[in-house]
């Protein structure tokens, strides 16, 4: 097990420095820093001077890959290459191109995401589950078959208009929750309750058709017919016999985006003004801040491949066929 | 007379389909008695299976339904029940076991659990009770060291034990009547041998009835009280064992037993059952079996035959129409006799310490740690126009050494002589090129053919790869030539593989294999997916291309009255090494090693008369990741002695042909 | 010589076809000739047979013809010739329009001043009016196109519309009483059978065992939106105009082409990567399998988001620093929505890529595929022959399951600013433009409507005609 963790994580260092060099290539190479200064300066100040300088206060007065001008591993290390993307891997961000230390604002700003993402992720989780297991419990019936074609229905709308209808409804209607801002502790509570329900419902419609076929499958194995043979009622066979098996794909499907719960939602957390990750993002987008970018670029990858291993991990402990080596 | 547990009359069970309501049960009646066991013998798809889930209202909703019919438990009509009431019956007063021992438990839930469950249900017995009873249950299906058992996974167990827990959940509700349906199909010959025994030691115990389900003359033969034969979704006769094999009356099962392939019928063709069984979806207007029938007569056609008073649904049998059948002889066709190549001593192909070793990767940085060693020293000599059988259980190698032998395997030592040359070291060019003399026929003939390739395509690839055809002219003329070889419609090459029923497909595939003019062709288990009466056809067909081409065959099989009807050798393997070979009489007649004896012992033979003592092996086969030290079968073998744990035995030579691997002929 | 521009004939116009537009002819030729192929193969076209026998997927397949239809007339592009040059050559128009322009020209020229709802006759805010006697009042100024034929727009608006849906209605019933004769005819003639028993049997669904009923009321369904359109965006503003006064009927028909452009070139873009490569690892093993395993685990181990919004921040940055190479905002847009179908591409191949590779491991182990190689049948050709047409089903399954959700894409990516050109007329720029909007008293709600009520209808069949897909052609779910 513990070889098999390290192995893991072993392998995942040529694929983290994949994920450097493909950032690296993208932001650099495409783009030369002197075309970013040009469009952080705005048309109007662009100057020689003005771009040296933007580039000198930015740390991209650097050679990309290296440095002729130094000696020994200084002339690897004053490149871009080894500021900007090497010190990743120490998780080391480094400051954004407006200044700000990125570490710290991460830091900072996961708190609010998780707040938003656990809660979504829980009761989305309980929600889906219940559903499609009533769909497989009334399978073939005008239940099964309502449920079937609202799923579709719920999957074939978009997620911004999940939000805007959502705000305009819960808020602008009905005043039952604030429309959008976010503070800490438990007053917090009432600008949760709408950015929730609305993953919620807007997961519910895929989550649930995935997790019907999930059990549709394992009803029509042979072990149900064993355990209907042995005179079991048909409740008892679906939360004993079916349910623990079906909750090996379910569960082990979720775990892999654990971990990417600290990054928040893009969507969300910009319509409801929550300061996380998410929202931290689609500003560095906005600001075309590439910085904070290339940083939640490789977090997210680390993050990933983290979700990767658990997932391998869970399986060993729902299912009892595996066993890691 | 014992009375009666069970009364079936008239069972039918319909299921909806796109193609019409198919009536895979149609008025099916018979009576269990208390403590006896009922066998329904048939082939796939007679509706054998379809009549035991009928039986404990299990039949696959929303499809199926029972459409009509009575079955009397102890007087009650329990299709009357309702669902609740049912549940009580299941798994109490009826339980069931499944063919597929690998499926039917839950992976997840520990086998002592699912045991419990059923002593839960059905008992008054509670927590450490309801355990001690579980443990009691294991230890009387011969599970060892039951305790520590309990906590163990499905997975963790053989094919072989998983059956055995499977008659442990069966037998935690002491039921009346036991339906075992293909209890042993699944598991190898002397695994069979185990399980059917079991279940004999356990009905003496309780006095329960057992209702078998099986398409095994074999196995009836052995544990059948009374039989019941369906065909085509109606029992069609019904009679006590001795009787049935004595002289079985319906046309079909007259058939059935002369399709059955054994030593005293080599040289001769078998008796095949023409046509296919009827669709379901259509209604009948006389006999079933009518279309392929050889005693039928007009009134078969439009009259359905009567349940009679001895016991079958046969005009032949009517007092009515008697008389008309005995002055119309049936047109009875004579056993052909088939020109069987005796031993030429010209050696085609010689195999010599062939090795297969597939790498096993564990730790850090997934170093090889250890080789599955799946065949592990074979040689093998092939003569031309002759049969070598290689007969072994599942898991001992046998086809990994057929496919090693075509070089469609990495090979890791050894050698393959043919035509002079060693086949594992050729360069790809030369190999493609000696390709076409070595040919192979799967077991499965679903797979075996690209489900998206019309049939003239898939007999035209080997000649393409090949260049044995140049124009499209000449390969269609003799894909023409090859599908009536092995009497297969000409029309067929512009149709889909699926189009064909299996025996048909597998034609195909052998008509495949010829289109290339191969010397020997690899014979994977080539009939054991098929029914007997299909299978009848293929060795037929087989033995006569054998003598037409003068090919030569490895026959690689695990049904022994294959072997005795069609094999020149023998070579039996176990654990990726043969242990004995010979001449077929001499391995079959006269089998020397420990295991040889066991697995013919173990093999269920019809005949009465013939029935031997079977020897009894135990546990199951070992992995051949980490075979036994010495002779890998010494674990297992009742005549063991240190020199067997010590080391692998020498082949030890009898005749001039019969040479086997024991230790216990060492000395003499 | 005074030529006007009312001489030149309305054929005289120069090509002007955007990358986007070869790439959707490549398209079609290809669907063309898979068609062709398909129907040649019975195991190609049982299945095709089966979706299309079932109402709801019928149904579908009509509405997601019909959409094609309006993207594709989309897609043909030209400027129209202005004026004659003195030397006798035809002098263009800098514009670019389509095929669909032209068609409706009124909806696209009939722009208004700022919002107006939904067949409204006057403009959603009060604006001062000068009256012809030079007082000023403050009031709804009346539309410049929308209600304009009529004397007295408030009072006989509603008159009017009601009688404009009679009409259409009537011309609709019409034509779809021709169209159900011309399949009858259609159908009687292939089958050699009577008119009348036709007509009776396509009644029963027994003809041919198509859903008739289904076609004829889809297809008549789509024929009434036509006339009623016909009759009334032409007057009046069914779904109302936008902040800058264009008819939003007008831009979410045209978002149907850059939806479709999205939906359909990603994949195609991403396909050949995704099944050479997927089969390669599956049926080589090896270190090829390690290398092209090592590839998609990378890309796909970066978000999928968070790599779109980077690699089309760049190529902005890229654009937005070469603004030579584009001579017009229209090829600037199209080369961009190009980028973003090729980004979509690059993040969404691996998922498929290792699909195939498992299903290529399982079938190079296959008894047919031994068989081949024991024949002696080249690599080359048992990837061709035997592994492709077996792996096509969940190629195919995978993009119609894809192309719902990169239709929803486009929106959010939009919306999160990295989506489409802002001058580009999407539904993702619809609803980001109509976002802003929903804080004013009354709502502005019409152009979300519009977006709404598009985006899902063409998501839906989408999604729906996915599932028929996927029941008919995963052999799992078949029996």
């Amino acid at each position: 097990m513990l070889a098999y963790i390290t192995r893991r994580l072993l392998y995942a260092i040529p694929i983290l420095i994949g994920v450097n060099l493909i950032t690296f290539a993208l932001f650099f190479i495409v783009n030369t820093p002197d075309n970013i200064a040009r469009m952080q300066l705005g048309v109007k100040n662009v100057t020689p001077e003005a771009i040296q300088k933007w580039k000198a206060n930015h740390g991209y007065d650097k050679p990309l890959l290296y440095n002729e001008n130094k000696n020994g591993s200084e002339a690897l290390t004053e490149t871009i290459f080894y500021t900007k993307s090497v010190r990743l891997f120490v998780f080391d961000f480094g400051v954004s191109d407006e200044g700000r230390d990125i570490s710290h604002d991460i830091s900072q700003r996961m708190w609010p995401s998780l707040a938003i993402a656990i809660p979504s992720l829980i009761v989305g989780l309980l929600v889906n589950i219940s559903l499609s297991m009533l769909l497989a419990f009334f399978r073939g019936s005008y239940i099964d078959v309502t449920g079937v074609i609202t799923g579709v229905v719920l999957i074939s709308i978009s997620a911004l208009f999940y939000i805007i209808g959502g705000q305009y409804i819960m808020s602008k209607l009905w005043h039952l929750v604030p429309i959008s801002g976010y503070t800490e502790g438990v007053a917090g509570f009432k600008f949760l309750i709408l950015p929730v329900a609305i993953a919620v419902i807007g997961g519910v419609g895929s989550g649930t058709r995935w997790y019907r076929t999930i059990f549709l499958e394992e009803i029509n194995k042979d072990y149900v017919r064993t355990a209907r043979a042995k005179g079991l009622s048909e409740l008892r066979v679906l939360f004993r016999h079916i349910l623990k098996n079906a909750m090996i794909p379910i569960l082990t499907g979720v775990v892999v985006i654990i971990p990417l719960l600290f990054m928040g939602s893009l969507l969300t957390e910009s319509f409801f003004g929550i300061p996380g990750l998410g929202s931290y993002t689609i500003d560095a987008i906005h600001a075309q801040d590439f910085a904070i970018v290339r940083a939640m670029v490789f977090l997210g990858s680390v993050l990933y491949i983290i979700g990767l291993i658990l997932t391998d991990i869970s399986y060993t402990l729902v299912d009892p066929r595996i066993r890691l080596s | 007379m014992n009375e009666n547990l069970i009364t079936i009359r008239n069972l039918k069970t319909w299921f909806d389909t796109p193609r019409g309501t198919l009536r895979a049960v149609d008025g099916v009646s018979f009576d269990i008695r208390k403590g006896e066991t009922f066998a329904l013998l048939g082939e796939s798809g007679c509706g054998k299976s379809i009549t035991a889930l009928s039986l404990m209202q299990l039949v696959p909703e929303p499809a199926g339904r029972i459409a009509g019919g009575s079955v009397h438990l102890d007087g009650d009509d329990i299709l009357q029940y309702s669902e609740a009431r049912m549940r009580d019956v299941r798994g109490s007063r009826i339980a069931m076991i499944f063919q597929e021992p690998q499926t039917s438990l839950n992976p997840v839930i520990s086998i002592g659990d699912q045991i419990r469950e059923t002593v839960l249900q059905h008992t008054s017995l509670k927590n450490d009770a309801a355990k001690q009873r579980v443990i009691e249950l294991l230890d009387s299906v011969g599970i060892p060291d039951p305790k520590r058992r309990y906590e163990e996974y499905p997975h963790q167990l053989s094919g072989g034990m998983k059956q055995r827990i499977m008659i442990a959940i069966a037998l935690a509700g002491e039921p009346d009547l036991l339906i075992a349906d293909e209890p042993t199909t699944a598991l190898d010959v002397t695994i069979q041998a185990q399980v059917l025994d079991l279940l004999k030691k356990i009905q003496a115990d309780t006095g329960m009835a057992i209702l078998l389900i099986t398409h095994d003359l074999g196995v009836v033969a052995g544990m059948a009280d009374r039989i019941g034969v369906m065909y085509a979704g109606q029992i069609i006769e019904q009679a006590d064992r001795e009787q049935f094999f004595k002289t079985p009356r319906h046309p079909y099962a007259e058939k059935l037993f002369a399709s059955l392939p054994g030593d005293m019928k080599r040289g001769q063709a078998l008796a095949v059952i023409k046509g296919n069984v009827p669709a379901l979806t259509q209604e009948f207007t006389g006999c079933r079996f009518v279309e392929r029938c050889d005693y039928a007569l007009p009134v078969c056609n439009d009259t359905v035959p009567d349940w009679l008073d001895s016991d079958v649904s046969c005009h032949r049998f009517d007092p009515n129409w008697q008389k008309l059948f005995a002055t119309q002889q049936a047109q009875q066709m004579q056993a052909e006799s088939i020109n069987r190549v005796e031993p030429a001593e010209e050696l085609l192909l010689e195999v010599n310490n062939l090795k297969v070793h597939f790498p096993v990767h564990t730790g850090l940085l997934r170093r090889v740690s250890g080789y599955v060693k799946a065949v592990d020293g074979v040689s093998l000599s092939i003569r031309k126009g002759h049969t070598l059988a290689l007969v072994g259980e599942s898991g001992c190698g046998k086809t990994t050494a057929g496919k090693g032998l075509l070089q469609l395997l990495p090979v890791t030592s050894g050698e393959v002589v043919y035509d002079g040359m060693d086949l594992c070291r050729q360069n790809a060019s030369t190999l493609r090129k000696l390709r076409s003399d070595l040919q192979i026929i799967f077991q499965d003939p679903y797979s075996s053919m690209n489900p998206r390739m019309l049939v003239g395509d898939i007999i035209a690839e080997g000649m393409i790869a090949q260049g044995i055809a140049k124009t499209k002219q000449q390969r269609n003329d003799m894909t023409a030539q090859l599908l009536q070889q092995v009497g297969l419609p000409v029309d067929s090459v512009n149709r889909y593989p699926h189009e064909f029923s299996g025996g048909q497909r597998q034609r195909i595939c052998i008509a495949r294999a010829l289109a290339v003019n191969p010397k020997l062709i690899v014979c994977d288990e080539p009939t054991s997916a098929l029914d007997v009466s299909v299978q009848a056809q293929i060795l037929n067909l087989l033995q006569k291309l054998q003598s037409e081409l003068q090919l030569s065959f490895l026959f690689i099989t695990h049904n022994i009255s294959v072997v005795e009807y069609l094999a020149h050798e023998v070579a039996v393997m176990y654990l990726g090494r043969i242990v004995e070979q010979g001449h077929v009489d001499e391995v079959l007649h006269s089998p020397k090693h420990p295991y040889t004896q066991a697995l013919l012992s173990a093999v269920p033979v019809i005949d009465p008369a013939t029935q031997q003592e079977i020897i009894h092996l135990e546990g199951d086969l070992p992995s051949p990741l980490n075979p036994p030290m010495g002779c890998h079968f010494h674990p297992r073998c009742t005549h063991a002695t240190q020199a067997c744990k010590d080391h692998y035995p020498q082949a030890v030579s009898f005749s001039g042909t019969h040479t086997v691997s024991c230790h216990l002929y060492a000395t003499s | 010589m005074n030529i006007t521009s009312n001489t030149i004939a309305w054929w005289q116009v120069m090509p002007n076809v955007l990358w986007t537009d070869w790439l959707i002819y490549l398209l079609l030729i290809a669907v063309g000739v898979f068609v062709y192929h398909a129907r040649r193969h019975e195991h190609l076209r049982a299945p095709w047979r089966q979706i299309l026998r079932r109402r709801l997927a019928m149904s579908s397949c009509i509405i997601l013809l019909s959409f094609a239809t309006i993207g594709m007339l989309d897609s043909i592009h030209f400027r129209q010739a202005t004026d004659l040059r003195d030397d006798g050559s035809l002098r263009y128009s800098n514009e670019s329009v389509s095929l669909f322009d032209q068609l409706v020209l009124p909806l696209k020229n009939n722009t208004e001043k700022t919002y107006s709802a939904p067949f409204a006759t006057q403009l959603y805010s009060k604006e001062n009016i000068e009256a012809a006697d030079g007082s000023v009042s403050r009031d709804y100024p009346k539309l410049k196109y929308g209600g304009a034929h009529l004397d007295n727009a408030g009072r006989d608006a509603s008159k009017d519309i009601q009688n404009r849906i009679v009409t259409a209605t009537w011309h609709a019933a019409l034509a779809i009483v021709l169209l159900t004769l011309l399949f009858a005819i259609w159908q009687s003639m292939k089958n050699k059978t009577q008119l009348g028993c036709v007509l009776l049997k396509m009644w029963r669904g027994e003809q041919d065992g198509l859903p008739w009923k289904t076609v004829i009321t889809t297809l008549g369904s789509i024929i009434l939106l036509i006339f009623l359109s016909r009759e009334l965006a032409t007057v009046y503003h069914v779904f109302g105009t936008d902040k800058v006064g264009q008819d939003v009927f007008y831009l979410t028909l045209k978002s149907i082409r850059t939806g479709l452009v999205i939906g359909t070139l990603t994949t195609l873009i991403m396909l050949p990567f995704a099944i050479m490569l997927g089969i390669m690892a599956g049926y080589f093993r090896g270190w090829v399998d390690d290398l092209i395993q090592y590839i998609y685990t990378t890309l796909s181990s970066i978000p999928s988001v968070l790599l779109i919004v980077a690699a089309v921040l760049m190529i902005q940055v890229l654009i937005d620093n070469n603004p030579d190479a584009f001579t017009t905002l229209q090829q600037r847009a199209d080369v961009k929505l190009l980028a973003l179908c090729f980004i979509l591409g690059i993040t969404s191949w691996t998922g498929l890529c290792r699909l195939l590779r498992g299903e290529s491991l399982k079938l190079r182990e296959a008894d047919y595929i031994q068989a081949a190689q024991a024949f002696g049948v080249s690599n080359f050709k048992i990837i061709t022959r035997h592994i492709l047409p077996n792996v096509m089903h969940i190629v195919l399954i995978l993009v119609v399951l894809d192309f719902s959700g990169l239709v929803l894409a486009e929106a959010v990516l939009s919306y999160v600013g990295v989506g489409v050109d802002p001058s580009m007329i999407s539904w993702g720029n619809m609803i980001n433009g109509a976002r802003l909007e929903m804080a004013r008293e009354p709502v502005v709600w019409w152009s979300l409507m519009a977006a709404f009520i598009f985006m899902l209808l063409l998501v839906l069949t989408a999604n729906l005609f996915a599932d028929a897909v996927r029941d008919a052609f995963d052999p799992r779910l078949r029996n």
